[in-house]
């Protein structure tokens, strides 16, 4: 597991080089995070290799791809859990370096992450894990003697009412069903209000109803905030896609468009449809 | 007072305000006005005792702030504790002055040693002011290095206890030198006074017993008011999924060091306060099986509520100088056999008594 963990120290990431950021501009018109030539591997798999990726402002993008295809490791090294062995990652508007940044300093410029498991402060209350959440100053000071205010009260208000968990804010989050567990991680996502969101499998272990007010969600979000969906399910893909779909195989991208065009891609039926 | 409210309900305060007229009120009455005839005269061993119990309590509490609350299973707190009390023995012995055996303004051992000077680090320490907050200091900046590099490098759970507990050996080991310059295996003792006043003196004693238990309820205090914050919220976090907290955006090396300091630095303050009353520090605190105790004190009395403590400490260092008055060959047993008691039948201390007795009554009893 060691070779996960990101080693320190951190830096403040160093500026991007402004040819990269040409090729970036080249790439797209509107964007906003750009995932330049990242590799990595573990013990000699590879795991990513030159992955480059431009995800433009507000839009919802799905990854799909096969199972050991990068889909996590690529949501690792954007989250700062894993250090690529090359390539860099950044905000079109920082245009620094993303990739030595500690991970919750990664988490505060702007980048949230919803993890496959539902993974919930399950010994704190429903409003515990928002309050937890939500963006305000994280340090220290602030956390031992700041006070919530009126407006943020208002805003978790707001949140556990998309979320569907109002009657439930007392209630500690261990004691959800599964199905909640996911909504008031993808609440606590909101809470945060980051960029770019990250959402690694939201559907799995949901029953059909949940998926659908999930795919409903998912598409709201897009617009205020960049949504990368992250799924092997392909039914589900098919509810939500509505912007580019990218289709990860083996570490690289196979094919990246709409996804009527990425459907009809030979190569792509091949390793992933036609199963 | 927003602030105070939030800390306790109503019974609570009720509560604390009990203990607090009990402890600091009561008990020196008796002792003070009450002949040391009457029956209910509360001697000065019994306000030693009590005194004694009231800066173990002071531990228990830094301990399941670290633990109970953030996570990290110290199993080197007696390191802390010994510090403090280290730094305030050294003022009391220049404070001896030469007053000692061999007449001479340098503490006794040293003169047994030949020295002819004090060592550097003694400067400063006949200064009652510099060595309080040496106590609290040194504990404080020997935590934070500590902490620093375990936590930055990302140890964690069993592995962290390990190294805690060799940091404890070692320091026994280091400080049962005499090249150390902190009186070897003998230690610090032979205490005169303290703060020019003498130690033998009842008042003297008594003061030492109000101060144990003022400082006992200001940590309670403290400690309260950390874990009830949403810095509180925080430590629970990296306790339960620190990935998570990291991911959320806290620097989790941040607040785990905040818990642990704080925690080092009681434990200063608490030996600060019991040297004094025992009249003695050695290097046989700093046995690895004395911070073992504290953790058991915390795990008997309840982890994570801080008032269970607190209960914990006085329940299991009461029975301890109990026992080892009537049975001390049973000592050990007996807290062995409450600890695995209180593991499988109450895992979460004597304080959920209350909870599982109602519980049961309701039937809704696991």
């Amino acid at each position: 597991m060691n070779a996960f963990v990101k080693p320190g120290p951190w830096t403040r990431g160093a500026d991007v080089d402004p040819g990269l950021l040409l090729r970036v501009q080249e790439r797209s018109a509107n964007p906003l995070l750009a995932i330049v030539d990242v590799s990595v591997s573990f013990d000699g798999f590879k795991a990513l290799t030159d992955l480059t990726m431009v995800l433009d402002d507000g839009e919802l993008r799905c990854v799909i791809g096969p199972n050991g295809a990068g889909k996590t490791t690529l949501m690792d090294v954007i989250t700062g859990k894993t250090l690529p062995d090359r390539g860099c990652v950044f905000f079109l508007d920082e245009k620094r370096d993303l990739i030595r940044s500690a991970e919750h300093e990664i988490a505060q410029r702007g980048i949230g992450r919803k993890f496959q498991r539902p993974t919930v402060f399950s010994n704190h209350t429903v409003r515990e894990n928002l309050d937890l959440a939500l963006k305000c100053d994280k340090g220290l000071v602030h956390s031992l003697f700041g006070r919530q205010t009126a407006l943020e009260r208002a805003r978790i208000g707001e949140i556990l009412e998309t979320i569907g968990l109002q009657d439930c804010e007392q209630v500690e989050a261990g004691t959800l069903s599964h199905g909640q567990k996911q909504w008031l991680e993808i609440g606590m996502l909101l809470a945060q209000d980051p960029k770019v969101l990250l959402v690694d499998e939201p559907v799995a272990g949901m029953t059909h109803q949940e998926v659908e007010r999930t795919a409903e969600l998912l598409r709201s979000l897009a617009g205020r905030h960049t949504v990368v969906v992250v799924e092997h399910d392909m039914d589900f893909v098919r509810s939500i896609a509505q912007d580019t779909v990218t289709v990860l195989h083996e570490g690289k991208i196979l094919a990246e468009g709409s996804l009527d065009a990425v459907k009809s891609d030979p190569r792509v039926i091949e390793v992933y449809l036609g199963e | 007072m927003g602030n105070l409210r939030r800390l306790h309900s109503p019974k609570g305060w009720l509560l604390l305000a009990g203990a607090a007229t009990v402890f600091l009120g009561l008990v020196p009455l008796l002792n003070a006005v009450l002949p040391a005839s009457s029956p209910l005269h509360a001697s000065s061993y019994f306000l030693l005792l009590l005194g004694k119990f009231a800066c173990y309590a002071m531990v228990a509490l830094a301990v399941d702030l670290v633990w109970g609350y953030t996570g990290i299973l110290s199993l080197g707190h007696g390191v802390f504790f010994a510090l403090g009390g280290y730094a305030i023995g050294m003022n009391l012995m220049l404070e001896i002055g030469d007053r000692g055996v061999y007449r001479s303004a340098l503490p006794d051992f040293m003169v047994f040693l030949d020295w002819k000077e004090l060592p550097w680090f003694w400067h400063g320490f006949d200064s009652f002011g510099f060595a309080l907050a040496m106590a609290i200091v040194v504990p404080g900046v020997l935590a934070w290095v500590f902490g620093y590099l375990a936590f930055r490098s990302r140890i964690r759970g069993v592995y962290f206890s390990i190294i805690t507990q060799a940091l404890s050996y070692a320091l026994m080991l280091l400080f049962f030198r005499n090249e150390t310059g902190l009186g070897g295996n003998n230690g610090l003792t032979d205490f005169k006074a303290i703060y020019g006043y003498p130690l033998q003196a009842e008042s003297t004693k008594l003061a030492l017993y109000v101060l144990s238990f003022a400082a006992l309820f200001a940590t309670y205090l403290a400690c309260r008011f950390v874990v009830k914050s949403k810095l509180g919220a925080v430590l629970r976090a990296v306790r339960d999924v620190e990935g998570k907290a990291r991911f959320t955006g806290y620097d989790t090396l941040k607040f785990k060091l905040f818990a642990w300091v704080m925690s080092a630095a009681i434990c200063g303050l608490a030996g600060a306060l019991y040297v004094p009353q025992v009249g003695i520090i050695n290097p046989s605190e700093l046995q690895p099986a004395n911070s073992i105790e504290m953790v058991i004190w915390v795990a008997v009395g309840g982890r994570g509520t801080l008032g269970g403590a607190a209960l914990g400490a006085f329940i299991i260092n009461g029975a301890k100088s109990w026992f080892t008055v009537w049975a001390p060959e049973v000592w050990l047993f007996f807290l062995g056999g409450l600890f695995v008691a209180v593991t499988l039948f109450l895992p979460n201390g004597l304080v959920s008594i209350g909870e599982r007795l109602r519980l049961r009554v309701k039937g809704k009893a696991p």
